[in-house]
């Protein structure tokens, strides 16, 4: 029942999931001394980026079995265990989380005015709650993560929002809590149906899981309900608009984790819980996840083209980056799963740079609203520079993290289906529409007020905090290797545990209804 | 020794342009002209090594690394040069390093000096990798990559409204016609499981008729977007916000052949698909005299030569078209020099005339500007097809082509375009030399241009001159097309013998040309008082050719204006009204039902007991519906 496997010599997953929650602890304690809290927050957030860099170098990346396990058993009676492990879609989506951890620190260093001590607490225990989801192999666990991440999130939002905080923040409570009861109850079910026996203690832990098997319509009432949790997370249409509320509300720190790893929770989880444990619900349902897919590239894009308020923009662009994600996954090959990880992994880089520059602009305009700019590339032209770098990787530019992450997903699309990809490459046009068009808008023209001249360009702080992700967007880029080797192995996996439903023929919609009759 | 070059080749530019890029503003400022020339200048010698390997008979086809591999997705960054590519390397390199040396006169003085030269070393190395890549996949990865130098460059004066929307304009159309580029790559990847040129190539013959006609007609999506084809021609005129430097490396003679390019190398695709060759050469011809006919009344320079570029790469894809792959190359080349000089030129004419563009306000300027005068005429000439000069015979044996494919009909069309090619390029020479000035204030001020940028004129209208006899003598078996023999041999048509009616074709188009440029002569020198009578008896057409055909306005209220609307109709109906409003409803609806089920609350022990009771039931009932 133990088992500890000595790939490194400590256990890492543990230290790496629970040390921000000790610093956030510490933080509480240092009440009345901005420096040394900040400092806390600094040093656990470095550590841990650290730790995430000694994961990966110890990582085994040409195997898809799980790594770094850490089981022990915790309440034996109803079958839960203390389970940890990783493979390479965790460990990568990890780094993301503690360099994007690390990188928001400097950037809100003097950007909270009230209740600061809190606000980095609630960091600190946000990370590990996100950690936390791509460790944990054990589904009371995860559900228990799962809502650790949330409740900080709901704080940063209604305490340290905008004017309109209060419904934002009940509105992204909302919601994820509905996605969130659903799939208590799915856990919940799924354990119990698992058993061997209706005497045996039920199954909670996912290796066992993903070994059972359910009944047809078991699955897809399983499936559905873990995936509607997800796609609210994610967010797919019609269930993102909490998204631009949330996004404009939030505090800049909150938005670049919200973006940058939050919605990347719901597609691991379709990874990790939706394709292993469902697979033949997902292949029968795919085709409306793809639909729904496409219409979030489309529909985010075009919504993106209008806005007024630089967030909102980048924002609802979210929504269709990320329907770049489920097109990918949904596609059900091993390159559409590995692009829809890319694009997650990108995204997260790339949308994080955005929110922080938006932050950024925002510090020194006092204004988001993109009809009061214009010329800013003449007084911050340091800005307008990492600006551009940041809109064109976003909008796809070849060399850069984004094209590679979407291409891919397309092609895995074009694989699935000729015309689905053909309407979501529509996406890409609009893409370059919206942030180029918004660029112009920005930064180039007549500028309006020469006092802006006054106000300094970018600092060192600023700067350090953009540069690594703009590092990384170009190394995912030019050398993407690196991080497909990590996640070729469990997308693989994920595909051969699809391939004997793959082949399986007659209406969708049928097996479908069929199965939800057998209920009544 | 050859990779070494190849590597170096587009890497100089690239450190060129960090360099540049990181402490130009700093430290290089007014200097920052030395590195990015210095590295053009190696690169251009080793282009010239390169070519005279291939032409020793040397290939290298060189895989550097495995860039993109997941699952059976599979990619190298790798290299090919072959005789295609050491033809577009002489034309890059030799008009990319004129151009680096024009733009220190020209740009001399600007506030964005240091960028400036950052940007063109930027697309060099881009434009290089996109002729050096051996694969479909880097081929649209440096396409795109040209595309942004090209949206960087022509909104390098980002203060003007008009230099901002020309550059977003530029890449979003290039945009569209990627989306089928993109599409094209796809299909040929899930067809044949491999993008590397030497595997698509090798097993083009496996593919499905349908197949293969939609892989080469969405990669000539692409490269009508890049090469500016009608119906996504119009980012071009309007890329001529940017600076004239700009213009000439750009805009004609290098990224706009990239379409091209892709055609020619694609050529075993291309050449089993008869429709998509049909749909190439009926794309070229009609945007060949669709273009010339709105240059000739244009009123601004650059305007003019910007709509002869669209034409001229019209004529080098009608040549693809009818398979006479080595003539549409050779009309590349020749058009390469001979245009990119003559933007040079116009770049000349505008810096002697502070800034102005409008040849209504020009005249007279021959002696005043001597170098650029008779350099300009040398290129106008060469466009013309003037007997001996380089367009002469490249347009002679794009013609010819036609005719003897048994296209007559492309074949007259192209005459009529080259008449309007020669008019509209001599009305331009004789409306801004010629007569008498019409802005005084202008011509007094005007003066030759410093020395960095009249050297680069002279040395371009050498090959403007002479490319044609050392390349296409004689007609059809001229050096190009032995030289690129090996890379369309699979795909050459019929042998074809230079007779006498080969020669009366000569003499026709010959004669074409010099009629044109008489009645520019008669409409602007000898009777000024013609063009308007002619302008006003024919009004519609005029009107129609001076506006464009209206095509931006169409293209406003079909697409650019909808799907605003659509934008703001989804936010507005969709988002806030209907999601949000049932969110919000369903929440109204909540607090609904908990007024009315407060008396529940009751504190009543039994009712509560009820409660849960039925509560228990019901789970009990989900329990066995699941597990039976």
């Amino acid at each position: 029942m133990y088992e500890f496997q000595e790939q490194i010599g400590f256990p890492i997953l543990t230290v790496i999931t629970f040390l921000p929650a000790l610093g956030g602890l510490a933080v509480l304690f240092a009440r009345g001394k901005p420096n040394v809290y900040k400092g806390i927050t600094l040093a656990v957030t470095g550590v841990n980026f650290l730790l995430s860099l000694v994961l990966i170098q110890y990582f085994d990346r040409y195997t898809a079995t799980m790594q770094f396990v850490e089981k022990v058993p915790w309440i034996s009676s109803l079958g839960i265990s203390y389970h940890m492990a990783v493979d390479g879609i965790s460990v990568l989506l990890i780094m993301l989380t503690t360099l994007l951890s690390l990188i928001i620190v400097p950037a809100s260093w003097n950007y909270i005015k009230d209740r600061e001590l809190q606000f980095f607490a609630a960091f600190l225990f946000l990370e590990t709650g996100l950690i936390g989801v791509f460790c944990a192999r054990d589904l009371f666990m995860f559900y228990v993560f799962w809502e650790v991440m949330l409740i900080p999130m709901y704080f940063i939002i209604g305490v340290w929002g905008g004017p309109r905080r209060i419904y934002a923040a009940i509105k992204f409570f909302l919601f994820t809590f509905a996605g969130s009861l659903l799939m208590l109850i799915a856990i919940v079910a799924i354990a119990y149906l698992a058993r061997s026996n209706p005497f045996a203690t039920p199954v909670f832990d996912m290796d066992l899981l993903e070994n059972a098997t359910f009944s047809y319509q078991v699955q897809v009432l399983a499936f559905l309900a873990f995936f509607i949790a997800f796609a609210v997370k994610v967010p797919m249409w019609p269930l993102h608009t909490w998204l631009p509320d949330a996004h404009v509300e939030a505090p800049t720190a909150g938005s670049v984790i919200l973006a940058g790893v939050m919605l990347k929770v719901g597609g691991y989880g379709m990874l990790r819980l939706c394709i292993p444990l469902f697979p033949d619900a997902v292949v029968a349902i795919a085709p409306y996840i793809l639909v729904l897919s496409i219409i979030a590239i489309v529909y985010g894009a075009l919504v993106s083209l209008v806005q007024k308020d630089l967030k909102k923009l980048v924002a609802y662009s979210s929504v269709s980056h990320m329907g770049f994600v489920t097109a990918g996954i949904f596609a059900l090959n091993i390159v559409g799963i590995e692009g829809g990880i890319m694009v997650m992994f990108s995204h997260g880089l790339l949308t994080g740079a955005l929110f922080l520059m938006v932050g950024f602009l925002y510090e020194r305009l006092h204004t988001r609203e993109i009809s009061e700019m214009g010329g800013l590339a003449g007084p911050f032209p340091v800005m307008a520079a990492f600006f551009s770098f940041f809109a064109l990787a976003s909008l796809g530019l070849p060399g850069l993290s984004g094209f590679v992450g979407e291409f891919l997903s397309l092609v895995g699309l074009f694989t699935y289906s000729k015309p689905m990809a053909a309407v979501a490459s529509i996406g890409i046009i609009l893409a370059a529409a919206y942030l180029l068009w918004m660029y112009q808008r920005v930064m180039f023209t007549g500028l309006r007020d020469q006092k802006w001249y006054k106000v300094p360009d970018y600092s060192l702080r600023e700067i350090v905090s953009l540069a690594p992700l703009g590092i990384l967007a170009v190394w995912a880029g030019v050398y993407p290797n690196t991080f497909l080797q990590l996640i070729q192995p469990p997308a693989a996996r994920l595909t051969e545990k699809m391939a004997p439903y793959m082949a399986e023929s007659g209406s969708v919609v049928e097996r479908i209804f069929a199965s939800l009759g057998g209920l009544f | 020794m050859m990779k070494t070059a190849v590597l170096l080749i587009p890497l100089l530019p690239l450190a060129s342009f960090i360099i540049t890029g990181l402490f130009g503003k700093r430290y290089f400022k007014e200097k920052s002209q030395y590195l990015s020339v210095a590295a053009v200048a190696v690169s251009w010698l080793l282009s010239i090594y390169l070519i005279i390997q291939v032409e020793r008979g040397e290939e290298l086809s060189w895989q550097v690394y495995s860039w993109i591999a997941a699952g059976k997705f599979k990619v190298d960054i790798g290299f090919l040069v072959d005789q295609l590519t050491a033809v577009m390397l002489l034309v890059v390199s030799t008009v990319g390093f004129m151009v680096h040396v024009y733009s220190i006169g020209y740009m001399k003085g600007d506030g964005g000096y240091y960028r400036f030269f950052a940007y063109l070393n930027l697309f060099m190395f881009s434009m290089f990798m996109l002729i050096l890549g051996n694969n479909f996949l880097m081929l649209y990865v440096f396409w795109e990559a040209v595309g942004l130098c090209s949206y960087l460059l022509i909104s390098f004066w980002y203060t003007k409204q008009s230099a901002a929307n020309a550059g977003t304009k530029a890449f979003l159309v290039n945009r569209v016609g990627d989306f089928g580029f993109g599409l094209g790559i796809m299909l040929i990847f899930v067809t044949l499981g491999t993008l590397s040129y030497s595997g698509v190539f090798e097993n083009a013959g496996r593919i499905g008729s349908g197949t293969i006609t939609a892989i080469c007609l969405l990669l000539f999506m692409g490269a009508m977007g890049k090469s500016a084809q009608f119906p996504l021609h119009v980012w071009l005129p309007d890329a001529m916000e940017g600076p004239t430097p700009v213009s000439s490396l750009i805009h004609a003679a290098t990224m706009v052949n990239a379409g091209v390019y892709m055609v020619a190398r694609s050529s075993p695709l291309f050449h089993q698909s008869h429709t998509a060759m049909f749909v190439v050469a009926l794309v070229g011809t009609f945007t060949a005299i669709f273009a010339a006919s709105i240059g000739l009344v244009q009123n601004d320079i650059k305007k003019v030569l910007a709509y002869s570029t669209v034409s001229q790469l019209g004529y080098m894809f009608a040549a693809l078209g009818v398979g006479a792959w080595a003539a549409g190359m050779f009309h590349l080349v020749a058009h390469g020099f001979f245009k990119g000089l003559l933007f040079l030129c116009s770049g000349s004419v505008i810096h002697a005339v502070s800034g102005e563009q409008d040849m209504r306000k020009m005249g007279g300027l021959k002696n005043k500007i001597k170098i650029t005068y008779w350099t300009f005429v040398i290129g106008a000439l060469a466009i013309s097809g003037f007997p001996g000069l380089a367009g002469f015979w490249s347009k002679d044996s794009v013609l010819a082509g036609a005719f003897n494919g048994g296209y007559w009909y492309f074949w007259l069309v192209g005459l009529i375009a080259a008449f309007m090619t020669a008019f509209y390029m001599f009305r331009l020479i004789f409306m801004t030399f010629h007569g008498k000035p019409r802005d005084v204030e202008l011509y007094s001020h005007a003066h030759e241009s410093p020395r960095s940028m009249t050297i680069p004129l002279i040395v371009l209208a050498i090959p403007s001159v002479l490319i044609g006899l050392v390349l296409g003598l004689p007609p059809e078996d001229g050096h190009i097309d032995r030289f690129l023999e090996p890379v369309f041999e699979a795909v050459k048509g019929e042998a074809h013998h230079f007779g006498a009616l080969d020669v009366g074709l000569m003499a026709l188009s010959a004669g074409i040309g010099l009629a044109g440029i008489f009645l520019a002569w008669v409409f602007y020198i000898k009777r000024p008082e013609l063009p308007e009578k002619a302008g006003a008896h024919v009004g519609v057409l005029y009107k129609a050719a001076l506006n464009k055909y209206w095509i931006d306005e169409i293209y406003f209220a079909l697409f650019i204006n909808p799907v605003r609307a659509l934008g703001r109709g989804l936010w507005r109906w969709v988002d806030v009204g209907i999601i949000d409003g049932f969110v919000n409803g369903s929440a109204r609806f909540f607090r609904g039902v908990g007024m009315v089920l407060r008396p529940a609350q009751s504190g009543k022990i039994q009712a509560y007991m009820f409660s849960m009771l039925l509560g228990l039931l019901a789970l009990l009932l989900v329990y066995l519906a699941l597990t039976i």
